[in-house]
């Protein structure tokens, strides 16, 4: 059964139409990149699935149900957490204040704690400090941590590894993979090869359509098609 | 350079400000007494202005709403604290303590309880279909203002009404040669008092976190699972409230008090809040103790300047940080 169904799904934002017609559908389990040019419209594909815009017409269904025009907040509860491209962070916080907010009672399940420690030793390193003067790579390593405070199904993350370190790319991918044990990543990256590592399903997005969906082990063997599709030869 | 704003920052930084303009105005006035009553009077009219201005900063920093009608909760609260004080007069002149005591409670919780249930409607009836749209917040708040501040001269008439207050808060305690007036003393108390508790709320408990964090990403605390518009109106009522609470104290302050009370400190209370930077209850603080003691002092420095004084603060204050003195993000 599909987790996410997103079905000829437009979003204006403002005046402005930027998605004309996105129908996706997301399978349980593992990670689901969403690959496209800069300003195809992978950011505002995941906003409108979290409810941050308005997408109608068209149709956004988790596990069967219609959740197009419920409050971002709904959306969040019923189990679909956001990191979002500039990973709002409360700078303003400390780290561990940052993790008790993505606990819904506000307490901290602690074997949850420890499976973000271990996961991202320098977020129990560095728990009393402000989350501004983290690194970006911290800060994002933050961002994804509060994802998985509670238990999600289904993590939209936007561009994790942008301006990161390789080392910490491949760190993070090493995180995704464990997450993506338990929960369902729809992750939206521009780069290609650590997308195409994590992946199993794929989808591209170009102007504000779908124009592909299938497999990444099909799609990383036809260069041609990724030439194509994400202008790599550009 | 560096070092010396180094050494500044860690003996408190921008905290230093009152203190620096104490200072100099200790200097220019010269008579170390008038400088210790202008002083006083300056925290008392500061602490007065920070209960009127945090809830609007606040409310600005969680869901940038710009709410000029905030002003009619301030009048209507002096008003309606000096009409229960009328009303209870017989308590009032009491030979009893305990009885001006009550007097003064009953008074200042009718103000806050009617800052509280007209926040709540303000922030349903008249906020609520103009999020998001500044222009609109402007033309509709200031409408409110208007028609609240005509409702007060409807119900109260024009001609100034005289505050009554308690026995025990009248004249003047005499240390040396300095007097303070016992109103000022309590006045200045009864803000701090709030603002210790304000400031334990937002930073110990779990409320005060999600404020903190809507004021820097309201999104974000929504994509984590939580209705930061529920959480508006009641902060939007406890800014409400709290500016009733400071419109009775300001009464017992003025002890004669018109309908355009309000509308006259709003300017003041605008200052403060963008002096203080936006959303954030330590800056508001701040902002309300310079502007305080900055009236105080050139009311009798140079009474000419008292009113474009603050102006200047202001200007010159966001020359040097846009964002005022500690925005919340
Ligand atoms: N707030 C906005 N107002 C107006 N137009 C917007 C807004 N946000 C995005 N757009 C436009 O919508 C289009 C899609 O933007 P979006 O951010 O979804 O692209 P993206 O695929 O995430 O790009 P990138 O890879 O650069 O992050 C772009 O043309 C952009 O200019
Ligand atoms: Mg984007």
């Amino acid at each position: 059964m599909s987790l996410l169904t997103l079905d000829h799904m437009k979003t204006d934002i403002g005046q402005y139409a930027v998605l004309h017609d996105v129908s996706l559908t997301v399978p349980e389990g593992g990670v689901f990149v969403l690959l496209g040019r800069n300003g195809a419209g992978k950011t505002t594909t995941l906003r409108s699935i979290m409810g941050l815009w308005n997408a109608s017409p068209g149709s956004v269904k988790f596990r069967g149900q219609d959740i197009t025009s419920l409050h971002t907040a709904e959306i969040a509860k019923l189990g679909i957490a956001y990191v979002p491209e500039n990973m709002g962070i409360f700078g303003t916080l400390t780290v561990d204040e940052n993790l008790v907010l993505a606990a819904d009672k506000g307490r901290i399940d602690p074997t949850r704690l420890k499976r973000v420690h271990t996961l991202f030793p320098a977020l129990e390193r560095f728990r009393d400090k402000k989350a501004w003067s983290l690194s970006g790579g911290q800060k994002q390593m933050l961002s994804v941590a509060r994802a998985i405070m509670e238990p999600r199904e289904l993590i939209l993350i936007d561009e994790p590894t942008k301006g990161l370190a390789p080392a910490i790319v491949d760190s993070m991918g090493e995180a995704f993979r464990e997450i993506g044990q338990d929960s369902t990543i729809l992750l939206v990256e521009q780069n290609f090869n650590f997308a195409r590592k994590l992946g199993r399903d794929m989808a591209v997005i170009d102007d504000g359509r779908v124009v592909h969906q299938g497999s990444m082990e099909a799609f990383a063997a036809d260069t041609g098609l990724q030439d194509r599709l994400l202008g790599l030869a550009m | 350079m560096d070092r010396i704003s180094e050494i500044l920052g860690r003996m408190g930084g921008v905290n230093l400000l009152p203190v620096a303009l104490a200072a100099v105005a200790f200097i220019l006035i010269g008579a170390p007494s008038s400088w210790a009553t202008l002083t006083v009077a300056g925290l008392a009219m500061g602490m007065m202005v920070f209960l009127m201005a945090s809830g609007l900063s606040l409310v600005f920093g969680l869901m940038d709403v710009l709410n000029f009608g905030h002003s009619a909760f301030v009048s209507f609260g002096a008003f309606i604290a000096a009409t229960v004080l009328a009303g209870l007069s017989t308590w009032l002149a009491a030979d009893s303590v305990a009885l001006n005591t009550a007097a003064l409670v009953m008074a200042f919780l009718a103000a806050i309880l009617f800052g509280l249930v007209a926040g709540w409607f303000f922030e349903t009836v008249i906020i609520r279909p103009v999020y998001k749209d500044h222009l609109r917040q402007i033309l509709i708040t200031m409408g409110a203002m208007i028609v609240a501040e005509q409702t007060i001269l409807a119900f109260w008439g024009g001609t100034p009404f005289t505050v009554l207050r308690p026995h025990f808060l009248e004249g003047s305690w005499i240390i040396g040669d300095v007097s303070i007036e016992i109103y000022r003393g309590f006045a200045f108390l009864l803000g701090l008092a709030v603002f210790v508790g304000l400031y334990l709320v937002m930073n110990r408990t779990r409320i005060g976190l999600l404020v903190r964090a809507g004021v820097e990403n309201r999104e974000m605390v929504e994509a984590l699972g939580f209705r930061v518009d529920r959480l508006f109106i009641a902060v939007f009522m406890l800014g409400s409230g709290l500016a009733a609470l400071g419109g009775a104290m300001w009464a017992g302050y003025e002890t004669l008090i018109t309908p355009a009370l309000g509308s006259e400190l709003m300017i003041i209370v605008f200052i403060v809040v963008i002096i203080g930077g936006l959303g954030s209850i330590e800056g508001t603080l701040l902002g309300a103790i310079l502007v305080g003691l900055m009236s105080n002092y050139l009311g009798f420095l140079a009474p000419k300047m008292a009113l474009a004084s603050n102006m200047i603060l202001m200007v010159a204050i966001l020359l040097w940080r846009p964002n005022g003195l500690k925005p919340a993000v």
